[in-house]
């Protein structure tokens, strides 16, 4: 728990600025490309001191503390646990595989594509890291302008009316974040996060500023009826853009949920987790049925992560061990997935110029290399067993059935309508007729240097989870312990220990 | 004493000087060239005096933390106006050192303003720079709507200078005094000083409507469109500051939960939400900066109707990265408008081609204006959130947050064609001021990182009027 000498999570943050001021100075396209991808290798060598996280802690580590704006009590203050340790490690990954899958997709304003990437890993890995709420809520909203000119600059036809979408939406529902913010300051005399987080507050302010915290990250993740801008936005929005919507913002929702919700509106997370499970099986089922009849490949992929992210949601409220374990490897997970599947589209788009599904069916015969990650990330995105997304689904269902019989039951069709609308997916691109793919060539080396470590993590975890799962176990022991002793809600009885037997973990858990 | 008066004597001696110059050589532009640095000394001076307190001229001028803060606001906004109007298109030649000198006289009734400590002076002041200000908004060569914007800023001027003589009255005749210090010791509530309430919010009606503050602002946004481009950039910010420092010394005469302070907040609420809706509809950048300073008056008022010194300090900040802000976006409205006519957003079309220096500014300045961090606007508005939420008009700070929801739209739409679009025609874009450009949009973006340094001093002014 001790300031680490060397600030990793300020170095983390703003080496993506100091490349990108960087960039400005470059001239040609390769070397602004080349350059980018140095930067994010860097950047991934920056954080390979987070490998001494101390697994045992479920507190906030590599903590740095600065005076910001000492009248009104900000702080600049960085730390994590072992949740934004593995959003942080999954934004920064991501940022070498972007710049890798544009390298031909994006052919035009080459170096501001550049910076605005780099501008979004600062703002994301900020918001994960900070612990000063007016600093998450500084870097929540920062973000909102690259991701917006993705889309907007760089987007497909519909772009505009896209990019206006997902700005007014999330803005829209970020403003009475800050006014909740605000109302903690004032019950609770800081904006630290860490000391909010040992105040109990009235439920009245509870109530409110959960709904007011709920709105803002139910539209992020984004939870039915809230979830009209994702696929608008990511119809249109480039391939990097897709991958870090879907691999990192959606994300900062659910991260939210836990990191806020739960520690400060605990008494209020209980009012209305009936209702926000209600809402999360809504997303399950609404996604999963919208998403079996798109057309548009990426429209489908959109649904789907509605579905997903619904199954966080799920795990999140349920309170419970294994809920709350699944929510986070789902998110985790999630991100892996479909940022894979969005990056194979893209590919497809470069070969197809079409994101259609009919445009572009038939490829087994021709491009074996491709269907075979397609093929295993669709397998990851239904949950097969064996893939990393079967242990999220699988912990969270179990959570929900210790919770009740109905909720598990109607998340079941869930995880059914995954792999329908999955399967089709693949048996249409693999084998649909008339055939699209004997003009296209099958993947190139860089498509291969970019697809591998994702398909790497798919299997890494699904095979073995046991590395991740605790990596985040001490820190949801702590925020459920921290949680049942302020609402004396506990959760219902935990006759199945999955995540301890060797089922799930592999040898590991038995040494 | 000399000290504590400098900006204001310096600016008075530049002032004489241009007067002077004209005079001998009439129709010729002899303030052109050294202006700005003339306006960079007074800078300087406001800057050098900041520590200094007097009460001077019989108890009738203040010196204080407050004034201080504002006349180095007011001279750095009249240093960017002064430079900005350098080269006017719509201007002609023979009045250009008029022109000038009306614009620093006008600035200098500001400074006067900033320190006035009684209901007349107050009133003399404000008359030097509103008189000042008439005469500079017809200043547009040949066009006929600088001509109506010219009566309509007399007129509704006029009227409004009326109802705050009137009010002036009231407050006199049951008060007994005139002295700011006095009346603080005063009652003010309605059921014990009705006439003294009353005469109150008739005299802030006058600074209201300098502020274009809703039911106050019908003259604002056809006096911005009328006026030349840089006319518009001076009179849609400085004025403004003249008017939150009066309405901060006075606000902190009144309690919150008074019908007063209540009557602001409605005012400030319905202010920031016509303004805004109002924007919404607007084509015209200039029309549009106009309905969005009706909506920051709003804002403003949040930090008023908190009844504390941090309310205060909020205003005064706010105040202050206010005209920053609104004079960095009319920096690039003027620079990009080659003939002086007026821009449209699609004039604003591929402007990342055509200047990307001047697109990252315009970008960095509407964003501050909407509120978006890292921006000095963020930054702003979170301290004027904050100093009212639990003050009893939390509701208004939730109106506030959601008007910029509102508000990203039209902001974003200048974003959105200087960055989206792509250029309509080959029109080239004058380089100049793009040093100055980007040095505003730094300081915007620093402010909006550290505003710490900078809030002290606002910090301070509150302190000094609430302890």
């Amino acid at each position: 728990m001790t300031a680490s000498s060397f600030p990793v999570l300020s170095a983390l943050i703003f080496f993506p600025l100091a490349a990108s001021l960087a960039l400005l100075a470059v001239k040609g396209e390769e070397a602004v490309r080349r350059l980018t991808l140095a930067a994010g290798l860097a950047e991934i060598t920056l954080a390979l001191p987070l490998a001494g996280f101390d697994l045992a802690s479920g507190g906030f580590q590599f903590v740095e503390k600065a005076s910001w704006v000492p009248q009104w009590g900000l702080t600049y203050h960085l730390g994590i646990d072992g949740i934004s340790l593995l959003m942080i490690l999954l934004t920064v990954a991501l940022l070498p595989l972007c710049v890798l899958c544009s390298w031909h997709y994006i052919s035009r304003r080459i170096k501001e594509f550049h910076i605005v990437l780099l501008l979004m890993t600062s703002a994301c890995v900020g918001v994960f890291a900070a612990l000063d709420f007016v600093l998450f809520y500084l870097f929540w909203e920062a973000m909102l302008v690259p991701m917006y000119l993705l889309i907007a600059v760089w987007g497909g036809p519909n772009k505009r009316y896209a990019s206006i979408k997902f700005f007014l939406y999330t803005l829209a529902g970020s403003t009475l974040l800050l006014v909740a913010i605000i109302a903690f300051y004032a019950a609770g005399g800081t904006f630290s996060i860490p000391e909010l987080m040992t105040k109990t507050f009235s439920p009245r302010l509870q109530f409110w500023a959960f709904l007011a915290m709920a709105l803002a990250f139910a539209i992020k993740c984004p939870m039915f009826p809230f979830h009209t801008w994702l696929p608008a936005a990511h119809v249109e929005a480039p391939t990097a853009g897709s991958v870090l919507l879907a691999s990192v913002l959606l994300k900062m929702g659910t991260y939210g949920f836990l990191r806020f919700c739960m520690p400060l509106t605990p008494d209020a997370c209980v009012t209305f987790a009936p209702l926000m499970i209600a809402l999360s099986l809504a997303s399950i089922l609404y996604g999963g049925v919208i998403a079996l009849g798109q057309k548009d490949m990426k429209k489908l992929i959109a649904y789907s992560s509605v579905g997903h992210m619904g199954f966080v949601t799920l795990g999140i409220f349920l309170f419970s061990q294994r809920g709350v374990e699944g929510a986070v490897m789902q998110m985790l997970n999630h991100g892996i997935t479909t940022g894979g599947l969005f990056m194979l589209v893209g590919a497809a788009y470069e070969r197809s110029h079409s994101r259609e599904i009919s445009e572009n069916m038939g490829l087994g015969k021709y491009l074996p290399a491709y269907m075979f990650f397609f093929g295993l990330f669709s397998l990851s995105s239904l949950g097969f067993p064996g893939t990393n997304s079967f242990v999220g689904e699988a912990l969270v269902l179990v959570g929900a059935f210790q919770e009740s019989l109905l909720v598990g039951g109607l998340a079941i069709p869930g995880a059914m309508l995954a792999a329908a609308y999955m399967l089709r997916l693949l048996q249409k691109l693999a084998w649909g007729e008339p055939g699209k793919g004997a003009t296209f060539t099958d993947l190139c080396p860089r498509e291969w240097i970019y697809l591998a470590p994702l398909a790497v993590f798919v299997l890494y975890i699904g095979l073995a989870p046991t590395m991740t799962l605790k990596v985040m176990d001490p820190s949801i022991d702590k925020l459920l312990k921290d949680f049942s002793a302020r609402t004396e809600y506990t959760a219902t009885a935990r006759p199945i220990n999955l995540a301890h037997t060797p089922v799930m973990n592999g040898k590991e858990a038995n040494q | 004493m000399t000290l504590a008066l400098l900006p204001e004597i310096l600016l008075l001696g530049l002032i004489v000087l241009i007067f002077c110059l004209v005079v001998a050589k009439p129709g010729k532009d002899v303030a052109g060239t050294w202006l700005p640095v003339g306006c960079l000394a007074v800078l300087a001076a406001a800057g050098a005096s900041l520590g200094q307190s007097a009460l001077l001229f019989g108890g009738t001028y203040q010196v204080d933390p407050l004034s201080q803060f504002m006349k180095m606001a007011v001279a750095l906004g009249l240093f960017i106006a002064v430079t900005n109007s350098r080269g006017q298109a719509t201007l002609k030649d023979e009045v250009r050192a008029d022109y000038s000198m009306l614009l620093c006289l006008s600035a200098w009734g500001l400074m006067l303003l900033a320190s006035a400590v009684e209901l007349m002076t107050i009133y003399i002041s404000l008359e030097i720079s509103s008189y000042a200000l008439y005469a500079l908004i017809p200043l547009r060569a040949g066009d006929k709507r600088a001509a109506e914007a010219g009566i309509k800023y007399v007129l509704f001027g006029a009227a409004a200078t009326a109802v705050s003589l009137y009010g002036f009255a009231y407050i006199t005749a049951s008060q007994h005094t005139t002295f700011l210090a006095e009346l603080t010791t005063k009652q003010w509530d309605f059921a014990t000083n009705p006439g003294a309430l009353v005469g109150l919010i008739m005299f802030m009606a006058g600074f209201m409507y300098k502020l274009a503050l809703f039911p106050f602002h019908f003259w604002c946004p056809d006096v911005y469109q009328g006026t030349s481009n840089e006319t518009a950039a001076y009179a849609a910010t400085l004025p403004k500051l003249g008017a939150v420092v009066i309405l901060v010394r006075l606000a902190s005469l009144l309690v919150p939960g008074q019908p007063g302070m209540t009557i602001l907040a409605v005012l400030g609420a319905v202010s920031m939400t016509f303004g805004n809706l109002s924007a919404l509809v607007q084509d015209d950048v200039k029309r549009m900066l106009g309905y969005s300073s009706i909506a920051h008056a709003g804002y403003v008022t949040i930090g008023l109707v908190a009844g504390t010194a941090e309310g205060l300090a909020s205003a005064s900040f706010y105040a202050l990265v206010y005209i920053l802000m609104n004079l960095t976006c009319f920096w690039v409205v003027c620079h990009l408008s080659k003939d002086g006519r007026n821009m449209r957003y699609a004039d604003l079309d591929g402007l990342h081609q055509r200047s990307p220096v001047f697109a990252f500014v315009l970008a960095v300045a509407a964003f501050s204006l909407v509120g978006l961090p890292p921006t000095a606007g963020f930054m702003g508005k979170l301290f004027l959130l904050t100093a009212a939420w639990g003050r009893g008009y939390d509701w208004l700070v939730i109106i506030a947050a959601l008007n910029t929801a509102i508000s990203i739209y039209f902001y974003l739409s200048l974003v959105r064609h200087a960055y989206t679009h792509d250029p309509s025609s080959a029109s080239e874009t004058k380089n100049s001021g793009l040093a100055l450009g980007t040095l505003f949009a730094a300081v915007l973006l620093a402010l909006g990182i550290l505003p710490g340094p900078v809030y002290e001093l606002a910090a301070q002014a509150g302190k000094s009027l609430l302890p």
